[in-house]
């Protein structure tokens, strides 16, 4: 290979600044080669090194009573589940590849996280997924939702993981940088669950998987520093997933870990070989010498720098002692998969690349890698000029006249609260026969194989109060997300993050990245779910302005009996209907404020996280004692949503309800509440479930009964079919 | 009962499929493609999935692993046969059972719960059913449009081939109801010697303690009695 001289501009052409090219040169103590600085490049990029968040992110809170590995330990957090079960899961984003290629970038984004699960020895048995586009008015954008949404199809129906849940929310900031964040959860014993880190001197370093091509390596670098004469012709920066061959994969790989015979594993997902070999490495404070020649290839002439930049989907590094790569061997060559050695575990903590006999790179890995001495920084914040202007906007003198019923209808049709099911059917989310509560109520929930117990899944970011109030709009998605499992019967566990934000370079957005941490610690402090790990996305922005941001919380919740799993819809004539919780002050920061007055302004619904906590225990304790018929959290779109939400399940039912307060109907139909549930009961059960209640010192309002006459009758507000009201919701959105 | 399943390399129902028989007391086992002995079953189900990645023609692939040989033959010799989804597929391209999937009308997947309606007891698939009943079974594919010409639809159809139809909540057969724009609403037909069952909907996905329907059970029980029944 052409050696190429490393400029200025070949360093600013990987994104090095200058300061952290002297500290290169500090390590090495002499010029790096072209790979050295390719390795350095993509292992110091804010994707894998987080250099400007991972400050932040140590401050949330990573212990609790159920954690069996700590965010940062490996590929994702493990939560104990009891009877020597555990459940791995993780969230990821994979928004710039979707915005440019949303067909493959979301396919290849479920494909890596499924691959962070599996690595762990972990089988996958659900995913979700958190999407968010520009407004769904224009054909570019129902493009781009249709290919994402045919990408994530394609990718988990064919590996075979039930797609549960997620959510998927339009606003005009995400024109032109969707966010694509994809969650994966799986199921491992405790004695099985494999490790990422090298061991053992002498042991194999063994290459699994499709071959190597030059797919997602940074196109612009190579091209213009003419690397190799191959490389002329410019590839697509886009990786292409295929998920048969994941399939064949996940089988290979968890056999070889059942079987014992892995000593450590690592998957190639960000920074291909580079980043595996790397945090293997660190890992284990040892070294690894790899040779690139040995890597099977998908084109000829590649050279070591491709070799260790490329992205190829569906790889694993594997460490295996000597006497145990045969039967590994018989496994992969069973499934008709590439195995072959490419290098070994070696004392000297090094990174060395070979190819064809030469050294071309030679890196201590502690310097690469998240928690070693990659850089790290702290960037300038500065509150946003609009947070107290749009904080302190006078709503005391809007226009809250109009027909209560036409406004139910208008926002069941609005584009952020009508229904998604054009979405999660095109989802396979029965595979697997464990599906107990399916998409389209607060929460999945999914059986565990061989027992009663059942988890209960979603994610949950409300952006718009994210983007009026960073901090509470962050607690308030823990919050949400943690009612949302309780309301389905489960007691929350933990949570996984994906962080989406703008350029960490504005002093602002970095002020927003800040206060979001500082929200979810706090809550998830205070709600005992500490945090198992999740991903950075910063850059995402558009030519007007940054992406609101966009903390999206995956929570995972745990029922003991999935007989106890409730859904929020209302299942007989007669039962008794209370709302427990609070009332709306104004319509601050809600969806109706948006659509009727095309407002994005006021206060987000105050959050008291103690008496979130009592509700969540409240909602615990009553599912135990089975005494609710169903149970749904008041969110997007306020009580009057949520009661039309809860006819869904069987329209020939209706309701017959009186609002708390009859003062201003569109206030209390539309105004948005935190820690607020819809429950109902039989009423022989209403002294229990009271006397409960008001233990648990929450207020609470008997809206009235489940009617078996088709019609949600709101006393002197509104008079509506339930089937008006479910085709209006149902047929809304529109994809094609 | 003994049950063989077998798993093509894409599969990803082998596992439901092997699992439901073996909670209903048979003895199930799964049967690797590459494997050329069906130990003896009573019963050969070919599961859904997505056999060698749907590459070429859904199922048009698997039709060709070395175990489809021992398949066929099983067949030939009157055996026991259930193909569902992907596994009703790979019969067609076997021509174990006639007509083709071809891709939804909608040209989407479709992942839901669906009412087909019983055509017919007189299958073993539907042994004591009543002719009408209707059942929830969940449906999960993208090439389930089942197509076939006329002469060999009208022979199907006289010959009372035609299992299952996919129906409205009630039992209507309708356009509304067809979920894909199968021919005459078809989700599920018998080949002649009525042995060999192909169907699009998942009947394992709706028998088990943890999912919403439990109309599967239907299915399997009617099978077992038939088998029981000595015939």
């Amino acid at each position: 290979m052409k050696q190429v001289e490393i400029t200025p501009e070949v360093i600013e052409e990987h994104g090095l600044t200058s300061e952290e090219y002297e500290y290169i040169l500090s390590i090495m103590g002499r010029t790096p080669t072209i790979v050295e600085l390719g390795i350095f490049s993509v292992m110091w990029s804010e994707h894998a090194s987080y250099k400007n968040s991972v400050k932040l992110l140590k401050t949330l809170p990573k212990d609790g009573p159920y954690m069996l590995a700590k965010a940062g330990d490996e590929n994702a957090g493990v939560v104990d589940i009891g009877d020597g079960l555990a459940i791995c899961f993780k969230i990821e984003s994979h928004n710039h590849p979707s915005a440019l290629e949303p067909y493959h970038g979301a396919a290849t984004g479920v494909g890596g996280i499924l691959r962070d699960i599996f690595t762990m020895g972990a089988r996958p048995i659900a995913a979700l997924n958190s999407l968010r586009f520009g407004l769904p008015n224009n054909f570019d954008t129902r493009y781009l939702i249709r290919e994402a949404v045919h990408g994530i199809s394609y990718y988990g129906n064919s590996f075979g993981v039930p797609t549960v849940g997620g959510e998927i929310y339009f606003e005009p900031c995400y024109e032109g940088n969707p966010l694509v964040n994809a969650m994966a959860v799986g199921l491992v014993k405790h004695d099985k669950i494999a490790r990422s880190a090298a061991k053992g001197v002498g042991n194999l370093v063994v290459y699994v998987g499709a071959k190597t091509g030059r797919d997602g390596i940074h196109g612009t670098t190579f091209a213009s520093v003419e690397i190799s004469d191959e490389s002329a012709s410019m590839r697509s920066a886009i990786q292409v997933g295929d998920p048969f061959y994941q399939k064949l994969l996940l089988e290979a790989t968890l056999e070889v870990i059942n079987a014992g015979l892995v000593v450590g594993i690592q998957d190639m997902g960000a920074a291909g070989l580079t980043c595996s070999s790397s945090e293997m490495a660190g890992k284990g404070e040892v070294g690894i010498e790899m040779h690139t020649d040995r890597i099977p290839q998908r084109e000829e002439g590649m050279t070591p720098y491709e070799i260790m930049l490329s992205e190829s989907q569906e790889r694993m590094l594997v460490i295996v002692e000597p006497k145990d790569y045969p039967a590994v061997e018989a496994v992969f060559h069973k499934w008709d998969l590439e195995v072959v050695v490419v290098g070994e575990v070696i004392e000297e903590q090094v990174l060395r690349i070979v190819h064809d006999g030469v050294v071309e790179a030679e890196i201590p890995p502690e310097y690469l890698i998240l928690g070693g001495k990659a850089p790290v920084y702290t960037r300038e914040t500065q509150e946003p000029e609009y947070f107290q202007r749009l904080k302190n906007t006078d709503l005391s003198k809007l226009d809250l006249s109009q027909d209560p019923a036409k406004e139910l209808l208008a926002m069941l049709a609005h584009h952020n609260l009508c229904s998604r099911a054009k979405v999660y059917q095109q989802y396979d989310h029965m595979v697997q026969i464990g599906t107990v509560v399916e998409p389209g109520s607060d929460a999945a929930v999914v059986a565990i194989k061989g027992t009663d117990k059942a988890i209960a899944l979603c994610t949950d970011c409300n952006s718009r109060y994210c983007y009026l109030d960073p901090y509470e709009g962050t607690r308030a998605a823990v919050a949400e997300s943690a009612l949302n499992v309780a309301v389905s019967g489960a007691k929350p566990l933990a949570i996984s993050n994906c962080l989406n934000f703008g350029n960490p370079y504005k002093p602002e957005i970095y002020w927003g990245f800040g206060q979001a941490i500082k929200g979810m610690g706090d809550a998830c402090r205070a709600l005992d779910t500490p945090v198992t790990g999740g991903n950075v996305s910063l850059y995402n922005e558009n030519p007007e302005s940054a992406v609101y941001p966009t903390p999206v919380i995956g929570m995972l919740g745990l029922l003991e009996d999935m007989k106890l799993a409730i859904t929020q819809f209302f299942k007989n004539e007669g039962d008794l209907i209370m709302l427990v919780g609070n009332q709306p002050q104004d319509l601050g920061a809600s969806q109706y404020l948006e659509m009727r007055h095309g407002m994005v302004a006021g206060k987000v619904p105050k959050l008291d996280i103690d008496a979130h906590k009592r509700l969540i225990d409240l909602l615990q304790e009553l599912s135990s004692q089975k005494l609710l018929k169903s149970a749904h959290d008041v969110s997007d779109g306020g009580l009057g949503v949520a009661l039309a939400e809860c006819l869904f399940g069987n329209r020939d039912l209706g309701a017959m309800v009186t609002l708390p307060t009859l003062d201003n109907p569109i206030l209390s139909l539309f105004g948005e509440v935190q820690s607020t549930v819809i429950i109902s009961f039989k009423p022989s059960d209403l002294e229990a479930v009271t006397q409960l209640v008001q233990q648990a010192k929450l207020k609470h309002w008997i809206l009235g009964e489940v009617t078996s006459d088709g019609t949600l009758k709101i006393k002197d507000t509104l008079e509506l079919s339930t089937q008006e009201l479910y085709s209006t919701w149902r047929d809304a959105l529109q994809l094609k | 009962m003994r049950v063989s399943v077998i798993t093509f390399p894409g599969s990803n129902c082998d596992i439901d499929s092997r699992d439901v028989f073996a909670d209903l007391g048979h003895d199930s086992r799964t049967i690797w493609h590459k494997d050329t002995d069906l130990q003896n079953p009573d019963l050969v189900v070919l599961p859904g999935g997505f056999s060698y990645g749907d590459y070429l023609r859904s199922g048009a692939l698997a039709r060709f692993s070395p175990v489809m040989k021992e398949v066929i033959s099983f067949a030939k010799q009157g055996g026991y046969i259930l193909g569902i989804c992907n596994g009703f597929q790979v019969l067609t391209e076997a021509q174990l059972l006639p007509g083709s999937l071809l891709a939804n009308e909608n040209l989407d997947f479709i992942c839901r719960h669906q009412y087909i309606r019983v055509e017919t007891g007189n299958s073993p698939w539907t042994h004591g059913l009543d002719k009408g009943r209707i059942l929830d079974i969940p449906i999960a594919h993208k090439k389930g449009r089942y197509h076939l010409d006329q002469e060999s639809l009208k022979r199907l159809e006289d010959n009372d081939q035609v299992i299952f139809r996919y129906a409205d909540e009630e039992g209507r057969i309708t356009p509304e109801a067809n979920p894909n724009g199968s021919v005459n609403n078809i989700a599920g037909i018998c080949s002649e010697n009525r042995r060999i069952l192909g169907m699009m909907p998942h009947p394992e996905r709706a028998a088990t303690k943890a999912v919403v329907s439990s109309d599967g059970y239907e299915i399997l029980k009617a099978f077992e009695s038939y088998l029981a029944s000595g015939n």
